[in-house]
């Protein structure tokens, strides 16, 4: 005969006797309780030989584990105390007895204590628990250690945040109940009496100190509040300074030592409301190597900055930037460079993007002297190279219209690859 | 129609007020000037001019504020939106408020003064970069039971028309192009800013969310 550790409620005698029996639990443990009570308690001495002398059938360890994760202390602890009162009764019957006093503050200690030092010794089981079970994950796939928790196979079922909500109240209970047992028992034996004109006084001034610092605190709290809003908007403020300083503030003294240079002067301007336009829009940062919208745009700014031709921008739709849209880029930024050069006094440069489902069309416009497109001179062979050959050589297409006196019109093709 | 026509210039700061007078000078009659927002609802409501040149940003509720108080006694009054900023929530919210056209105040003074005209004949100033903006705003196709044709979708001609104002065309040369007169130039803009004005899109509507203009 075994004892049965899986269906337990104290030390699993009973259920193990009702196994060897063949019987259900339930009719053991009434007889037990009949029994005990019967011989005012001295069955349960034998219950405790019984627990101390039958052999464990814990042959599962998991399923231990399991059992007691989810049992919680409250039966094992009530078990206990049920257990001490049952002592006592021996004891009493035996005449080894003192005072009848001791019994409800003994019998409640028991049960606190109980609480506790089972809930103690579940958390580190659990502990141990979730350690192997870490390791086990670990060992299988550093994957899993990226899931939450929760999810990790190897762990108890029980929510991180509600078993221990749980726990604490249970731990809370226990306390209370080991104090109120030894006020229990210092009330019981008379010796509170003297205690409780000194504690009441003690409480009534805990009371009235806690009243009187109640606005000192309070406004503390909100002074500490205030005070961390107050330095979190220094702090913005900082920010705001610093970055004023190292980009409006430079620009305004280097236009003064260049006041004699007006393209100088325009052209600083101009980078400069780009930049504090960028931050004041406070977007994400460009990304001209990954998105063709913002490749284009660094391109137009570049040209804008080399040549001091204001160049005017403006993407519809965006794209991941590959191969053939760097090109396309490039080509972009080839046609923008020949406005600038030669057409940079009659109005901005116009580049207008279109980008849609995998396609983009590109529009690069000024308003200068124009060319005879048949007749590209010897210093534009950059035109045929550079725009028209490039776009043909990555399966797009450039035109360029122009007519001497008209302004010139670029325009690169590049559709999709049929996705 | 073709007179001078009269505009109250309503902008915070001083200097630019007066940069804008001497540049719309013999073009355009300034009738007065305001630099808050009660400043400007009561100038616009004594000197009732034919446009009022707007700054989008001013302490007290900006530009949108102007149109929604003014709009209440005059409902008929052209705002022309004149701004720094070409963030796409303010133009956006602007025109939305009721504005008839956006410009950035980099524009030179006869493009001001055309624009102001355009306005006073009741038709829509696109800058190239609002023209930018709507077809950004009005890309995509939508679910087919979403859509109101009439307002949430640009036609394939507004759309061809809007690109070249984006490439800094000149309404007299997208005609030409087009092969249409300036006159129908001038109907598709206008039509496109009715659509910008009261479609629904989600793009449009959620500007207008984060700029608490609907609740």
């Amino acid at each position: 005969m075994r004892r049965d550790s899986r269906r337990a409620v104290l030390g699993g005698v009973c259920a193990g006797f009702a196994r060897w029996l063949g019987i259900d639990p339930i009719i053991t443990r009434v007889g037990m309780v009949v029994v005990a009570i019967g011989s005012s308690g001295v069955a349960v001495v034998g219950y405790l030989i019984a627990w101390a002398l039958m052999p464990s059938d814990a042959g599962e360890p998991a399923r231990r584990r399991e059992r007691r994760g989810r049992k919680g202390g409250w039966r094992i602890a009530g078990g206990v105390a049920l257990l001490v009162i049952s002592a006592l009764l021996v004891f009493r019957q035996l005449n080894l007895w003192w005072s009848d006093a001791v019994v409800w503050p003994v019998a409640l200690a028991a049960f606190g204590v109980a609480l506790l030092w089972t809930l103690t010794r579940q958390e580190a089981e659990q502990e141990q628990e979730a350690s192997e079970a870490e390791a086990e994950a670990g060992m299988r796939d550093a994957d899993t250690r990226a899931m939450p928790a929760q999810l990790r196979p190897g762990t108890p079922a029980e929510p991180g945040g509600w078993w221990r909500a749980k726990r604490a109240s249970a731990i809370g209970f226990g306390v209370a109940l080991v104090l109120g047992a030894a006020l229990l028992f210092l009330w019981a034996v008379g010796a509170l009496n003297a205690v409780s004109d000194v504690a009441l006084a003690a409480l009534v001034v805990a009371v009235a100190i806690g009243l009187i610092s109640a606005p000192f605190w309070w406004g503390m709290a909100r002074r500490l509040g205030a005070e961390r809003m107050a330095r979190a908007r220094s702090q913005e403020r900082a920010e705001v300074a610093a970055h004023l300083h190292d980009s409006v503030l430079q620009t305004l003294a280097l236009m003064q030592k260049r006041a004699g240079e007006p393209d100088e002067v325009a052209k600083l301007a101009r980078r400069q409301e780009r930049e504090l336009r960028s931050w004041l829009a406070g977007g994400e940062p460009a990304r001209p190597s990954e998105r063709l919208a913002d490749a284009l745009r660094a391109a137009a700014e570049d040209v804008e900055e080399t040549h001091g031709a204001p160049v005017d921008a403006i993407v519809v739709g965006d794209a991941p930037l590959d191969e053939r849209s760097k090109a396309l880029v490039a080509a972009a930024r080839e046609a923008l460079t020949n406005a600038a050069k030669f057409a940079s006094d009659t109005g901005p440069v116009h580049l207008y993007a279109e980008i849609e489902n995998g396609s983009a069309r590109v529009f690069i416009d000024d308003r200068g002297p124009g060319f005879d497109p048949e007749a590209i001179p010897g210093d534009r062979r950059g035109v045929r190279e550079s725009i028209i050959g490039r776009m043909e050589r990555h399966g797009g297409r450039a035109e360029i219209r122009s007519e001497p006196g008209e302004g010139t019109e670029v325009e690169l093709k590049l559709e999709g690859n049929g996705r | 129609m073709s007179s001078t026509p009269s505009v109250v210039v309503v902008d915070d700061h001083r200097i630019f007020r007066t940069g804008v007078k001497a540049e719309l000078e013999g073009m355009v009659e300034v009738l007065g000037e305001a630099e808050s927002v009660e400043d400007a609802v009561r100038a616009i409501n004594e000197l009732e001019p034919e446009v009022v040149l707007l700054d989008v940003h001013m302490p007290g509720g900006g530009g949108v504020e102007v149109i929604e108080q003014v709009s209440k006694q005059r409902p008929q009054q052209r705002f022309l939106a004149l701004s720094v900023s070409d963030d796409p929530e303010d133009v956006i919210a602007i025109v939305r408020a009721g504005a008839r056209g956006y410009v950035t105040k980099t524009i030179t003074g006869e493009e001001l003064a055309a624009a102001v005209r355009r306005v006073r004949d009741g038709d829509a100033v696109f800058s190239p970069r609002l023209a930018g903006f709507v077809l950004d705003a009005f890309a995509g196709d939508l679910p087919a039971e979403e859509v109101d044709p009439e307002l949430d979708q640009l036609t394939a001609r507004e759309r061809e028309v809007l690109r070249y104002i984006a490439r800094g065309y000149l309404y007299k040369e997208i005609g030409l192009r087009l092969n249409i007169s300036v006159k129908t130039v001038e109907a598709h803009v206008s039509s496109v800013l009715r659509k910008l004005q009261l479609s629904n899109r989600h793009e449009l509507s959620r500007w207008a969310v984060e700029r608490r203009l609907v609740d």
